[in-house]
């Protein structure tokens, strides 16, 4: 039998866990488990400089793996600065289990020095949450908490830990469980058989029909069958912001991004299509657009693991609950056995139509004589210097647009941003995330200056770890997107979207011991792009200059239909 | 249309705060709520009624399951059911009051449970409408006070709500 304090347990519990890497930040209440840590070798810890850094990291590492990734912080202003990060998580059904430090039991409640109430502050975002009321529980509540972050719909978990549970001096005997049972949740193993019969009847019998696949197939680990499925039909795919490389992006089905900012031949083929196969997706409002006029001719057969996103916004015709791996590979048996196959004839006379609309490149950017780079050649540079490979960790607002817009990703968990909640400050510790845990891999961060501010102190980070992320900041001097809004409905009044005073980035990034280049030509781009993904083992922090004025297209008109675009300052549908 | 929804969770401490945040987070309406160990003592059981239209409760319904402290969700309202409400009120009881309010609790099978030579506190048990039936039959000039307990519920018969 073995004694361990609760401190030690939490550390060894995680490594049980088979976790390497936690990243956090110390304090008050969390001394003692920092202390165990110190007194160990299986567990790295990652210092980070702000809280909300360690959980975009552990979410980034999610993303990258789809396993849970663990953020450790104080009680009180460490948990909160967290919540930003857990409500990232959260929007994007991210698994994550954050460990928040609490005062000794006996002080809760006495608005003792740094005492939050994390499990109340954080409810609402959360998908469950853990308060330890004996140290023996730890092992158990680990356990449970990871069962519970990665398994049905992911979703980060909070285990907030009083200091005393962790006092050295208390210890207890340790036993991690092998297995966990809970009464009160077990999420659905396998799609009804019924449904998916009546599904694959419409899936087989569409003459206009459309593959709209977003985050839960990347999640469910269910692109091999999904690109097994599509190809045999040879039906049209079009992926959600979170769904990007669950398809490949360059592969002749696929009609790219579809939504708000989604391509004009995506957001066409849903709008005229006969019947949409909609798989790990929550008909966004980003992506429906208004919904009295959402595809009206379409019949709609739905599979989520969470019976909640299910017919909330769009009434789906055939639902069906369950993992989409498991559902797919039964449509694909029942594609094997079917007697009926895909209408060629029809699927020729759509797929014509398809390729009219992909023709028009309607919504592209243009050159234009203007000396400054356009955003999205950036991006079109990233992409050929990276060979489409790399991990993009894309901050928010334009550049999130320009990069999953013009960024080909055909391999899942490449493409990592902040789609539900849309946290500026995410894309850079998301990038340090995955490059700590694919050290060989090229990541990038797709930023703007004004991203990049919330949460550039992370600069620290990287030089004390030598994290080589490469930061490419689409630098307009304003808020672009925002600035896009005002200048679309506010007759271009730019009230507090443009940014004064910004540093000099690239003396910036030397400050701290990393390389910075600044490019303002883009003749000088790629060269410097390829110079920067060269440097592997150096932080490269690339400011470049692009046009302020370029708006994000197409765009869909508000409260129109899908195929309701303006596809330029001047033209729409 | 109003739901009657029985709510089986673990009894663990915040498990309550998890059913009632998710009603304000997501703009449901809780009219009542009652809650209480049941006679397995690891199990509470929640009645809240609530009103809204079948896709809102419909959502309810699937958001309280998702919870992963809830067991097991019932919308009472889909079959036949019992609901009874406890109400206790304090009237001003004197001159001719006295009388008219002692008939009224005896037609609505009420009972007088605390009698000072100034009030009366009645106590009457049915289902919400008797219990509004009751203070609507008398004057409100003498109500002084109402406490309500919120709607508790049950299937009839052999239907039963259990794990």
């Amino acid at each position: 039998m073995e004694l361990l304090s609760g401190a030690q347990m939490l550390i060894r519990a995680l490594h049980d866990q088979g976790i390497t890497k936690i990243y956090g930040y110390p304090g008050g209440s969390v001394l003692h488990i920092y202390d165990a840590i110190f007194q160990q070798q299986d567990i790295e810890h990652i210092l980070v400089r702000h809280e909300q850094a360690a959980t975009h990291m552990a979410d980034a590492y999610a993303r990258a793996t789809g396993k849970a990734g663990v953020a450790l912080v104080t009680s009180g202003p460490g948990a909160t600065n967290a919540i930003t990060g857990i409500a990232t998580a959260y929007c994007d059904s991210i698994p994550m289990v954050v460990i928040t430090g609490q005062v000794p039991s006996h002080l809760i409640g006495e608005d003792a020095f740094q005492e939050t109430d994390m499990i109340g502050i954080s409810r609402p975002v959360v998908k469950h949450s853990f308060s330890v009321k004996h140290p023996s529980e730890i092992p158990g509540i680990v356990k449970k908490a990871f069962h519970i972050a990665e398994s049905g719909r992911p979703g980060p978990v909070v285990i907030d830990v009083p200091k005393d549970m962790t006092n050295p001096t208390d210890k207890f005997e340790y036993i991690f469980p092998k297995t966990v049972k809970m009464r009160s949740y077990n999420p659905v193993s396998k799609g009804h058989s019924g449904q998916i019969k009546k599904a694959f009847d419409l899936l087989i019998n569409a003459k206009r029909p459309i593959i709209y696949a977003g985050g839960g197939v990347i999640l469910g680990r269910a692109c091999d069958e999904l690109i097994e499925l599509a190809q045999a039909l040879n039906y049209p795919v079009t992926n959600t912001l979170m769904g990007l490389g669950g398809y490949p992006g360059t592969d002749r089905q696929s009609v790219g991004m579809l939504g708000m900012h989604g391509s004009y031949e995506a957001n066409m083929t849903m709008h005229h299509s006969d019947m949409i196969f909609a798989v790990g997706v929550r008909f966004d409002d980003r992506v429906t657009n208004g919904l009295d006029k959402f595809c009206p001719t379409a019949k709609i057969v739905h599979i989520d693991i969470d019976p909640t996103s299910i017919s909330k916004n769009v009434r789906a015709d055939v639902p069906i609950v369950g993992p989409a791996k498991v559902v797919l590979q039964e449509f694909l048996k029942l594609l094997k056995a079917s007697k009926v196959q895909a209408d060629k004839e029809a699927l020729k006379t759509w797929w014509h139509q398809i390729d009219e609309w992909r023709t028009r490149h309607a919504g592209r950017y243009l050159t234009d004589d203007s000396e400054k780079m356009k955003p999205q050649q950036v991006i079109e540079m990233l992409s050929k210097v990276t060979n489409g490979d790399a991990y993009v960790c894309s901050d928010v607002g334009q550049h999130q647009m320009f990069a999953a817009q013009y960024y080909k990703f055909n391999k899942p968990n490449r493409w990592i941003n902040s789609g539900g909640l849309g946290t500026m400050g995410f894309g850079f510790p998301a990038a340090m995330g995955v490059k700590v845990n694919f050290p060989d891999a090229d990541v990038a961060c797709v930023t703007g200056e004004g991203s990049i501010q919330m949460n550039i102190q992370e600069l620290s980070t990287c030089s004390q770890y030598n994290i080589p992320v490469k930061i490419i900041c689409l630098n307009n001097g304003s808020l672009g997107m925002v600035r896009q809004w005002q200048d679309m409905n506010y007759e271009s009044r730019h009230s507090h979207s443009y940014m004064e005073s910004l540093p000099d980035f690239v003396k910036l990034a030397e400050a701290y011991g990393h390389v910075g280049i600044r490019v303002e030509k883009y003749e000088d781009l790629e060269d410097a792009m390829r110079r920067a993904f060269a440097m592997k083992d150096k932080l490269v922090f690339m400011d470049i200059i692009v046009d302020e004025h370029e708006h994000v297209y197409p765009m869909q008109i508000p409260r129109g239909a899908m195929r309701d675009m303006l596809l330029s300052k001047t033209e729409r549908t | 249309m109003r739901h009657i929804l029985s709510v089986l969770l673990e009894n663990e401490p915040g498990a309550l705060s998890r059913v009632v945040g998710l009603f304000s987070q997501r703009n449901f309406n809780i009219e009542t709520l009652t809650v209480a160990a049941t006679d397995d003592p690891t199990l509470s059981r929640i009645t809240i009624t609530t009103t809204g239209i079948d896709k809102v409760v419909e959502q309810i319904t699937k958001q309280l399951n998702k919870l992963v402290d809830v067991v097991k969700v019932v919308d009472l309202t889909e079959g036949d059911h019992i609901e009874r409400e406890l109400m206790m009120v304090k009237y001003k009881a004197s001159g001719a009051a006295r009388d008219e309010i002692k008939r009224t609790a005896d037609i609505f099978r009420g009972q007088i449970i605390d009698i000072t030579p100034t009030t009366y506190v009645v106590q009457l048990v049915g289902s919400s409408k008797k219990l509004d039936a009751f203070i609507e039959a008398l004057d409100s000039s003498h109500l002084i006070e109402v406490v309500r307990t919120g709607v508790s519920g049950i299937a009839r018969g052999e239907k039963t709500l259990s794990i």
